[in-house]
């Protein structure tokens, strides 16, 4: 039997606030543990909460990036649960009235192999606003807890069931990610927690209508290991189904190492929470002006720049997809462009060397000494012959690592391109007067001794002849012979 | 009036973390009961045309400005804490 299927996926993200939701300490990533609680966030006897206006302005502005409606008559509800990351007992959370609801995104899903690629609308059925807990970290026989993120201001984003593959999923958060990292309300760092992601995912047999049971899946620490997390689920749900067993309700955890899905415990209905309007917090009344004001405030999003960078700049719609899923790159891309350099050459470095040298180097942008003007500056000099693209390479090692400028460098270690035809004719000649070997190759039809010739030109010249200038000398010359 | 069952009694105990008998969870159903039942009163009341209240003064938005403060001192933090190592509260294992 065939199976489809059925993928929700739940994101929590960090608002990238200056204080806590409810309280005035520090609300940042990395300090020493327990430095930024308040008796507050300690849940300490009599205190009370104030809800930091910014988290309204944030989730607003997360919520109408991603296409949704305002619950402008809203509040806040308690979900009570005994943790030990939770001094409170409860978490202040909403429950019936999310701040944003009925939202959507689309995805794009590239063509693979002979599979044709598509576009998709994935739904959201909410966003709500709720405070994070403390960090556990377990050791042998205790857990320690730290409570520097507990108040830390979330919002909970959970789409519809109208993810249909682990591919799906995939391209479902990388684009929820560039759409809030656009609206800077956070960074949406995984390694940090400041995006976390639990994945729902049931199976049931192609045209029935009735969902699966389904199964929680946690600890899935990138979106990498959600793909793996949830391929590997489907597999296991499908086994189970075949030989007549049945999807418990359950929450599993996703093991890195050896890829697979393991029963953490069996899930604990919604009611278990006991949710009730929390009497703390007065109710939260969302003016028009101030819906309109936060409208007024997003950003050129990732679909709109995509647009631009087809339609203005002239790039193909892979490669504009390409750059603006990542807004560190996007956003360098576009300075460099306005620093002059040709959109399509920039493209092509930071989408292929400079990449390919951040993963390499597990590193971003803002860690090297690479700038957009100096990017620039390199691009210029390809443009206009300066250097080849074989020098660029040795130019941007020196940018990305120590900085300067272009121009400079190149003028500073000789790497200026040769393209007088004489200077080249005199390598080539003085290439061919000692292997004769390859010329005579050639002479009997071996294309390929064109190859070994033109590298060893390119040698005597360090480089720096003009590979198309040399390329059509060489051949002069060797038709002479 | 319906009465609490001992199962009821015994879940509500267990989200509570409180450890509770055979004879207590008899006793609390019965007891518990009767508060349930007092507060069950309310739906005599006709509330067709109210609104859901979530709480009871008339008012709404109070907010704060998002500037923020310094932390708790962390020896203070810890003053009623039972056990610590490094910095972080010590508590039992959660996970088996």
């Amino acid at each position: 039997m065939n199976f489809e299927t059925v993928i929700g996926l739940e994101v929590h993200v960090e608002l990238k606030t200056n204080s806590k939701i409810f309280s005035s300490s520090p609300n940042h990533f990395g300090a020493e543990p327990n430095t930024n609680t308040s008796v507050i966030d300690l849940g300490y006897p009599g205190v009370l909460p104030v809800l930091n206006k910014n988290v309204v302005d944030f989730a607003m502005k997360a919520s109408l990036a991603l296409n949704m409606e305002i619950e402008q008559e809203t509040k806040f509800d308690r979900k009570n649960y005994f943790y030990p990351d939770n001094p409170k007992a409860y978490q202040i959370s909403q429950f019936d009235k999310p701040i944003g609801k009925n939202g959507w995104i689309e995805i794009e899903i590239p063509a693979k192999g002979e599979t044709p690629g598509y576009k998709k609308k994935i739904g959201i059925t909410r966003l709500h606003m709720e405070e994070d807990a403390g960090k556990l970290t377990h050791a042998d026989g205790y857990s320690l807890v730290d409570f520097n993120r507990q108040g830390t201001p979330l919002v909970e984003i959970v789409s519809e069931p109208d993810i249909r593959t682990p591919d799906e999923a995939y391209a479902y958060l990388e684009k929820l990610k560039a759409i809030i990292q656009y609206t800077g309300v956070s960074d949406c760092k995984m390694e940090e927690g400041s995006l976390r992601c639990d994945a729902n995912v049931s199976l049931r047999p192609y045209g029935q209508e009735e969902f699966g049971t389904k199964a929680e899946l946690k600890n899935l620490n990138s979106f990498n290991f959600v793909r793996r997390g949830l391929e590997h689920e489907e597999i296991r749900q499908a086994q189970v189904l075949m030989s007549g067993g049945v999807i418990e309700q359950e929450t599993r955890r996703f093991d890195e190492k050896t890829g697979k899905t393991i029963l953490m415990r069996v899930k604990e209905g919604t009611d278990d929470y006991r949710y009730f309007p929390e009497p703390d917090l007065v109710r939260l009344s969302i003016s028009d002006e101030w819906v309109e004001r936060v409208k007024n405030s997003i950003p050129e999003l990732p679909d709109a720049r995509k647009a631009r960078y087809e339609s203005e700049l002239g790039l193909t719609a892979y490669d504009a997809s390409v750059l603006v899923i990542n807004k560190d790159i996007s956003d360098f891309f576009d300075a460099t462009v306005a620093a002059g350099a040709d959109a399509k050459l920039a493209a092509n470095w930071l989408m292929g060397d400079i990449s390919a040298y951040l993963n390499a180097e597990g590193k971003e942008l803002k860690d090297t000494a690479l700038t957009p003007e100096n990017l620039a500056g390199m691009v210029k000099l390809i443009t206009d012959g300066t250097i080849s693209s074989k020098i660029a390479k040795k130019v941007f090692t020196e940018l990305v690592t120590n900085g300067g400028d272009a121009a400079k460098i190149v003028k500073e270690k000789g790497l200026v391109q040769i393209s007088d035809p004489e200077v080249i004719r005199g390598f080539v000649t003085t290439v061919l007067d000692n292997d004769t070997k390859s010329v005579e190759d050639f002479k009997a039809g071996k294309d390929r001794a064109i190859k070994a010739l033109l590298g060893q030109i390119m040698k005597a010249s360090k480089g720096q002849a003009n590979p198309q200038l040399t390329n059509e000398i060489l051949l002069e010359e060797i038709n002479k012979r | 009036m319906a009465k609490l069952t001992k199962e009821e009694v015994k879940h509500v105990a267990h989200l509570a973390r409180l450890a509770i008998t055979e004879e207590e969870a008899e006793k609390f159903a019965d007891q518990l009961g009767k508060i349930t039942d007092f507060a069950e009163q309310l739906n005599e009341l006709d509330t067709t045309n109210v609104e859901p209240t979530s709480h009871v003064f008339p008012i709404a938005n109070v907010l704060r400005e998002d500037v923020a403060g310094e932390g708790l001192p962390r020896e203070k933090m810890m003053l009623n804490v039972k056990e610590q190592e490094a910095g972080q509260v010590k508590v039992p294992s959660i996970l088996e």
